[in-house]
């Protein structure tokens, strides 16, 4: 990160506990979701599960060919969505699947996706009504009753989770059911998930928990198990809602390398002061040497 | 004061003061988001409850506010579901609370153009004249000189959603009035399982819980689409899975199951019998059995009798019938012994001269022979040689050439078996419908049996074969039945054969030995609790007061009565047939000859409404202005309305608790049965017909409770579970008596409420017991959990194991003990030997872990039950493009057809017109719907997951026929018609069988036209072919045409299936080969 400036949105840089940070004192632990998509069934029960709870409206019937998704992207209407990828792949090991061909095998990826949550949240970034805002679990939550629907949040998230909703003209996300965690309760997705691929905790634990399971996979054999927005090092800095995937995050419709699009706002914002430093030096400048004339 | 505090709670203010200066977090925080409390907190009272769809039956939480249900959620505490649920359970709160149920009675008058309102008690009045006006026209005396006593125009279908109260009233009001056509979703779904595994091992359910999977060293998946179908059970198998156990998927078609296996094996559809039958030669040739498993806890060793003949290069049995196509099983008894089945066809032998109802069953009583044993295995005619002669031409190279499954792959399958079994592994099977739904459905099941026998796997831990049961109480509406062959508790329903009196019922349809000895007890306890003071030993407890079967009076019989305008009257119980059971357009067509039907469901399914919107009005087959059909629709009450029990799939009875009363004209069926009963009573009150006694004799006393005198779901299950002459609830079928002191209406549910307790609603945490869950609701029989478990240990009581040691003797105690309730007498010590001449329980030797059975044996040959052969033998779907190979028999010899123009089958594969329908067709269940889809098509949440019918075809197949994908195809039989979206996908393989490329086509079944989502109903291209032993029908191997585009519309849909018939040269013979 290169600025490194006195800016003041550059507070949200720093690489503390997103809560405290946003002013929550004596903040419960950071809480967020490790989705092991290699215990994913494809059941979808974490979509109806939050709709119900969420009270998230229907949003169609739309036969899209697309595997077994119908619900195509995460959108205001849809906060948990499972992708299909139907993979024609190489010869297939010993003991694994058995392909179409002797030289030719296949697998069928399913991978249950949500709102990451981000340590550096651009959406929390420019919501200008405070509608957004970071809960004391260290999640990000819009606030039905402040938001506007104005919508600057929307091409904000690196992700494209945040999506208007027509009939009400509000912004709407996964809360990480705020509600249900304020009550000591785990959200409604991970709570129905049939195989626990869907795992709510405490962010620590859910890092550690995942790493082990990659070093579990390793060691099976599926090297290409690896971890998605774990890492506080990442261009969000690291998830509030991370994965397990086995295969290249593109393949399953997630951006390999999200940056914060804010990123470089601090940077900008010392250039405007530089910038409009130069120019009130320069006015002066012109001023005081009208003066002297 | 507030005003103060609202100002110092700007946000503005907030920000100054508090930490959060930029206004990111606390300081922004809403009034709303501070007040924010979940429904799940602010509710009055928690209800507990059972999932409404599958039966896996997971433990919900109803949250109720105000006297409403708010929420629904999986309940942590429960042993087998831990509080998860799938997209259908998660679902729950939009199916109950949803505004897609109905409210309020409909009524459709003869030839009216549409639905009227009617207050319910006017329509229950005409109801009850309805019945009492056609049974009075259909009722029967006597059939061909038998006393039938029977009503033969009235019949009921459904039960299988329903809680087991309410299918006991069904039966038992229904029986009452002579009504013999009561069937459920359990004869479509399972039935071929009830058989293959009753006749295998002695009780038709489930040997196990999935729970027990996670001790699996191997898990077989095949005819099973768990991970869709059962996706909360499924856990278990990846509990299994991360413990280390190798997980195989064999299935024609790969689903989200088989993305999740180790091992994905496809076949062909309508071939398991051939891979199973292989691995069986495997075993045996490679003698890799559990040798002393074996020996003392199979028939392997027994004898047969020197008149069996062996089926053979052309496939068939002893015994056969061209005629009749039918099967005498006389000759494949036991030498120097006669055994009874335990169950399937009970009556068969009753049939035979010299056992039927002069009663050689009788006369033999006490005196039926013991079995000759060859502990050798070298005798020609033992059970072992017969068995290996019988699959030695099952070899690799004919799975390869029958299934299309390579030999390696083959191999490494068998493999896996036999690493995976014996003292220190267990290996389990799970199937689901794909086993169950052809015309050799309980020999798919037999031959899993088998196979599971000789490597030692039943009653163990991790072992067994679990069968995964689709709806909420289908288990419980097979045990409870509402189905026309049996009584509660598997009694068989008694037939109709010249004075036949209780004595000769029970000599020729029980076993003398093991537990099905004591039937007397069990069938007398249950005439006392239907016709209570009134049944005494004088008049045989009432036994003429059941109605007589003459013959099969399954629901396809049923539907083809009805099409010959014989049956007036339906009642259909949340079931619906018209998009749901084979054949469709017969299904409807049926329907349009009745003078009144009854539909009780949440919605207007197609089953309410075919005569206003159906495809027939639609190609103007029927007009709405000529069908004489009265129409009644009443709405039904949900789950979270009414108190009852469903029992899953592991015979586990859950009690669910009433959550909310109904809404308007929504009543439980409970409450359907209960006063109709006592509205039928009352008009015939004074009646002096002997028809009649039994509804007036019967024991129709039950409390009613709440606003809508709902009668009292726990007086019916206290009744159920069973009491003593002094009133007292007994504690066990051990109790029951023959001589009329007890009364249990299902003596295999006796214990459900003993000591006065409902023993169905415990609900003691998973944390605090085992992983059984011995004390969450209760198990039937006696709350065994896992059965047959006296096989975990050794003939001398000892565990096989330590790894998988279950129950055992303790020989200083002088019990059985273990983890599990003994699935034996408790104090029988291993060395026990019954004495010459004992009879019943007492017949069962220490070491015979097997209580059901006539010989305490598990049976790798079948001497009695199955109606089309002793041993499981493949042949081909009745629809199959491909000759059988391993037989000269084409199709099962003794499968039951029926002829009717719109009930046509295919030619075979080498006659001309074959061509014309040559893909297989295969079907299954998706996660996000249910069955027919009456709970789900009209549910959004689940219906926006999968909005449409589609078809899956491998890609070779879309570019040889020209389909594209996401476009539409139209799949044509010789009984219909439908359109499909196109999914190209490599799920779909072509298979290479007998030297040419078979293609196969995927389909779900749960669309119709009517509901949110809807779509062509996949049951009008199938065709009413049934398994002899079951009736279940054949719709996981069907064939078909597919051509890219929409189908006909109107008159030209019909047209079209004619013109493809008569190009195929399809006539009224094709297929009906013996």
């Amino acid at each position: 990160m290169s600025a490194s400036g006195e800016g003041i949105l550059n507070v949200m840089m720093r690489g503390g506990d997103p809560a405290t940070e946003a002013g929550w004192e004596d903040a419960p632990p950071r809480m967020g979701f490790f989705t092991d998509t290699s215990i994913c069934i494809g059941c979808k029960a974490c979509e109806v599960a939050c709709k119900e709870w969420n009270e998230v409206p229907e949003d169609g019937l739309d036969w899209l060919g697309s595997s077994h998704d119908n619900t195509r992207h995460l959108g205001a209407d849809t906060w948990r969505h499972v992708a299909f990828v139907e993979q024609r792949v190489a010869a297939p090991r010993e003991d694994e699947q058995i392909g179409r061909g002797a030289d030719e095998g296949f697998r069928w990826l399913m991978a249950s996706d949500v709102c990451k949550h981000c340590t550096h949240a651009a959406c929390l970034d420019v919501c200008p009504t405070g509608a957004i805002f970071r809960t004391e679990f260290g999640t990000v939550v819009v606030q039905d009753d402040i938001c506007n629907g104005c919508g600057y949040c929307v091409p904000a998230c690196p992700y494209g989770v945040l999506d208007k909703r027509e009939s009400d003209g509000g912004i709407h996300k996964c809360t990480l059911c705020y509600d249900r965690l304020g009550a000591g309760q785990e959200p409604a997705c991970a709570k129905a998930c049939p195989t626990e691929s869907i795992q709510f905790g405490p962010l620590e634990e859910l890092r550690e928990r995942a790493a082990g399971r990659v070093e579990l996979l390793h060691e099976a054999g599926v090297t290409e198990a690896r971890l998605y927005g774990e890492d506080p090092a990442d261009g969000v800095g690291g998830d509030g809602a991370f994965f397990l995937l086995l295969d290249e995050p593109e393949v399953y419709g997630m951006p390999p390398d999200p940056v914060v699009t804010t990123r470089d706002l601090p940077a900008m914002w010392n250039r405007v002061a530089v910038a409009a430093g130069a120019l009130l030096v320069g006015a002066a400048l012109c001023f005081g040497g009208g003066d002297r004339s | 004061m507030a005003k103060r505090a609202q100002v110092t709670d700007w946000p503005l203010l907030r920000q100054l003061r508090g930490k959060d200066h930029l206004g990111r977090g606390a300081a922004v925080k809403s009034r709303v988001s501070k007040e924010l409390q979940p429904r799940t907190v602010t509710a009055d009272r928690i209800v507990k409850s059972v999932c409404p769809y599958c039966a896996v039956g997971c433990a919900q939480n109803v949250y109720v506010k105000d006297e409403q249900v708010v929420q629904i959620e999986g309940d942590p505490d429960a042993p087998h579901s831990r509080g998860r649920l799938c997209p259908k359970g998660s679902a729950t709160l939009q199916l109950t609370t949803g505004d897609a149920r109905e409210q309020h009675v409909l009524y459709r008058a003869p030839y009216a153009a549409d639905w009227e309102r009617l207050d319910l008690e006017t329509a229950m009045e005409m109801v009850t004249e309805r019945i009492i006006a056609t049974r009075e026209a259909g009722w029967e005396d006597e059939h061909e000189g038998k006393k039938t006593r029977r009503c033969t125009n009235i019949a009921a279908l459904g039960g299988a959603t329903l809680d087991n109260e309410e299918n006991y009233l069904i039966k038992k009001l229904f029986t009452g009035l002579g009504i013999t056509q009561i069937e459920n979703q359990a004869r479509v779904c399972h039935s071929s399982t009830v058989v293959g595994l009753g006749t295998s091992f002695g009780r038709g359910a489930s040997s196990t819980l999935p729970g027990d999977l996670q001790h699996s060293d191997l898990i077989v998946l095949e005819g099973s689409n768990m991970a869709e179908a059962h996706p909360v059970a499924f856990q278990w198998v990846m509990e299994a899975k991360a413990r280390g156990a190798t997980i195989v998927h064999i299935d024609p078609h790969y689903s989200r199951t088989s993305a999740l296996a180790d091992l994905f094996v496809p076949l062909r559809a309508g071939t398991d019998i051939a891979f199973l039958g292989g691995i069986i030669n495997h075993v045996l040739q490679t003698e890799s059995d559990f040798r002393e498993y074996v020996l003392a806890y199979t028939n392997a060793p027994t004898i047969i009798g020197e008149d069996f003949d062996e089926a053979g290069a052309d496939g068939l049995f002893s015994g056969y019938d061209p005629e009749k196509m039918k099967y005498d099983p006389a000759s494949w008894q036991y030498e120097g012994a006669f055994v009874a089945a335990a169950s399937g066809q009970r009556d068969q032998l009753t049939e035979l001269e010299g056992v039927g109802h002069e009663g050689a069953g009788q006369e033999t009583e006490g005196a039926r022979g013991e079995p000759t044993l060859d502990e050798t295995l070298q005798h020609p005619r033992c059970v072992w040689q017969i068995l290996k002669r019988h699959y030695a031409s099952y070899t690799p190279e004919m799975v390869e050439r029958v299934c299309g499954v390579p030999p390696e792959v083959f191999a490494r399958v068998c493999e896996l078996f036999v690493e995976n079994s014996g003292r220190e592994r267990t290996a389990a099977f799970v199937h689901g419908v794909g086993w169950t739904q052809h015309t050799t459905g309980s020999q798919y099941i037999r031959a899993a049996s088998i196979l599971q026998l000789l490597l030692g796997n039943m009653g163990r831990p991790g072992g067994g074969v679990m069968a995964m049961r689709g709806h909420a109480s289908i288990q419980g509406s097979s045990d409870i039945p509402t189905l026309f062959d049996t009584l509660p508790g598997y009694i068989p329903m008694p037939h109709a054969h010249g004075h036949e009196t209780l004595d000769r019922f029970i000599a020729a349809d029980a076993p003398d030995k093991g537990f099905w000895g004591n039937m007397r007890a069990y069938t007398v306890s249950l005439l006392k609790a239907w016709w209570g003071d009134s049944a005494n030993a004088e008049n045989d407890y009432r036994f003429d007061y059941l109605p007589r079967l003459t013959g099969n009076e399954s629901t396809y019989d049923t539907v083809m009565a009805q099409v010959r305008g014989e049956v007036k009257g339906y009642f259909l119980l949340g079931q619906n047939p018209a998009v749901g059971s084979a054949n469709a357009r017969m299904q409807r067509l049926g329907m349009s000859k009745l003078d009144w039907l009854v539909v009780r469901d949440f919605s207007l399914i197609e089953s309410a409404t075919w005569w206003k919107d159906g495809p027939e009005i639609e190609s103007g087959e029927l007009r709405t202005e000529d069908v004489a059909t009265e129409v009644f629709f009443f709405p039904a009450a949900a789950h979270i309305e009414k108190n009852g029990t469903f029992t899953n799939t592991q015979r586990m009875v859950q009690w669910h608790h009433q959550a909310q009363e109904p809404k308007a004209d929504q009543r439980s069926e409970l409450w359907f049965m209960y006063h109709l009963g006592r509205r039928l009573r009352e008009r015939l009150a004074d009646s002096g017909q002997a028809r009649d006694r039994p509804l007036l004799e019967l024991t129709w006393e039950y409390p009613t409770e709440g606003p809508f005198d709902e009668p009292s779901a726990e007086a019916v299950l206290a009744e159920i579970s069973g009491r003593g002459a002094d009133g007292t609830q007994l504690s066990s079928y051990t109790e029951l008596k023959d001589d009329g002191t007890t009364a249990s209406g299902c003596w295999i549910y006796c214990g459900a409420y003993a000591d006065g307790v409902n023993q169905t609603a415990r609900r003691r945490p998973r944390g605090e017991q085992s992983w059984l869950g011995e004390d969450w609701a209760w198990a039937w029989p006696a709350n065994r959990r896992i059965l047959y478990n006296r096989a975990s240990a050794d003939p001398e009581g000892r565990p096989w194991s330590e790894r998988k040691k279950l129950v055992w003797w303790d020989a200083e105690a002088g019990k059985w003990t273990g983890y599990d309730v003994p699935d034996f007498q408790a104090d029988k010590p291993p060395s026990y030997r019954p004495p010459e001449g004992a009879t019943g329980p007492d017949a069962i030797a220490g070491d015979d872990p097997f209580i059901m059975q006539a010989d305490g044996r598990g049976w790798l040959f079948a001497p009695a039950g199955v109606g089309d052969g002793p041993l499981p033998t493949h042949y081909e779907a009745q629809d199959s493009p491909v000759r059988n190979r391993l037989h000269r028999h084409q199709r099962n010899p003794a499968r039951q057809l029926y002829e009717h123009e719109d009930n046509r089958y295919h030619p075979a594969p080498d006659e001309p017109g074959a061509d014309a329908y040559p893909f297989v067709l295969t079907t299954y269940r998706l996660t996000e719907h249910f069955t027919a889809g009456g709970m789900s098509r009209w549910t959004p949440y689940l219906a926006e997951l999968q909005p449409e019918l589609f078809c899956e075809v491998s890609p070779e197949l879309a570019a040889e026929r020209a389909l594209e994908h996401a476009g539409w195809a139209t799949l044509t039989t010789a009984r219909g018609v439908i359109e499909a979206r196109v999914m190209v996908t490599d799920r779909m393989t072509p298979l290479r069988v007998d030297g040419r490329i078979v293609h196969q086509i995927g389909m779900p079944y749960h669309w119709g036209p009517n509901g949110y989502a809807r779509g062509d109903a996949m049951n009008e291209l199938s065709a009413i072919a049934l398994d002899p032993s079951s009736h279940i029908q054949e719709v996981k191997a069907l064939t078909v045409d597919i051509r890219p585009g929409r189908r006909p519309r109107g008159a030209a849909r019909t047209q079209h299936v004619r013109d493809h018939r008569d190009a195929a040269g399809v006539t009224a013979r094709s297929g009906t080969d013996g």
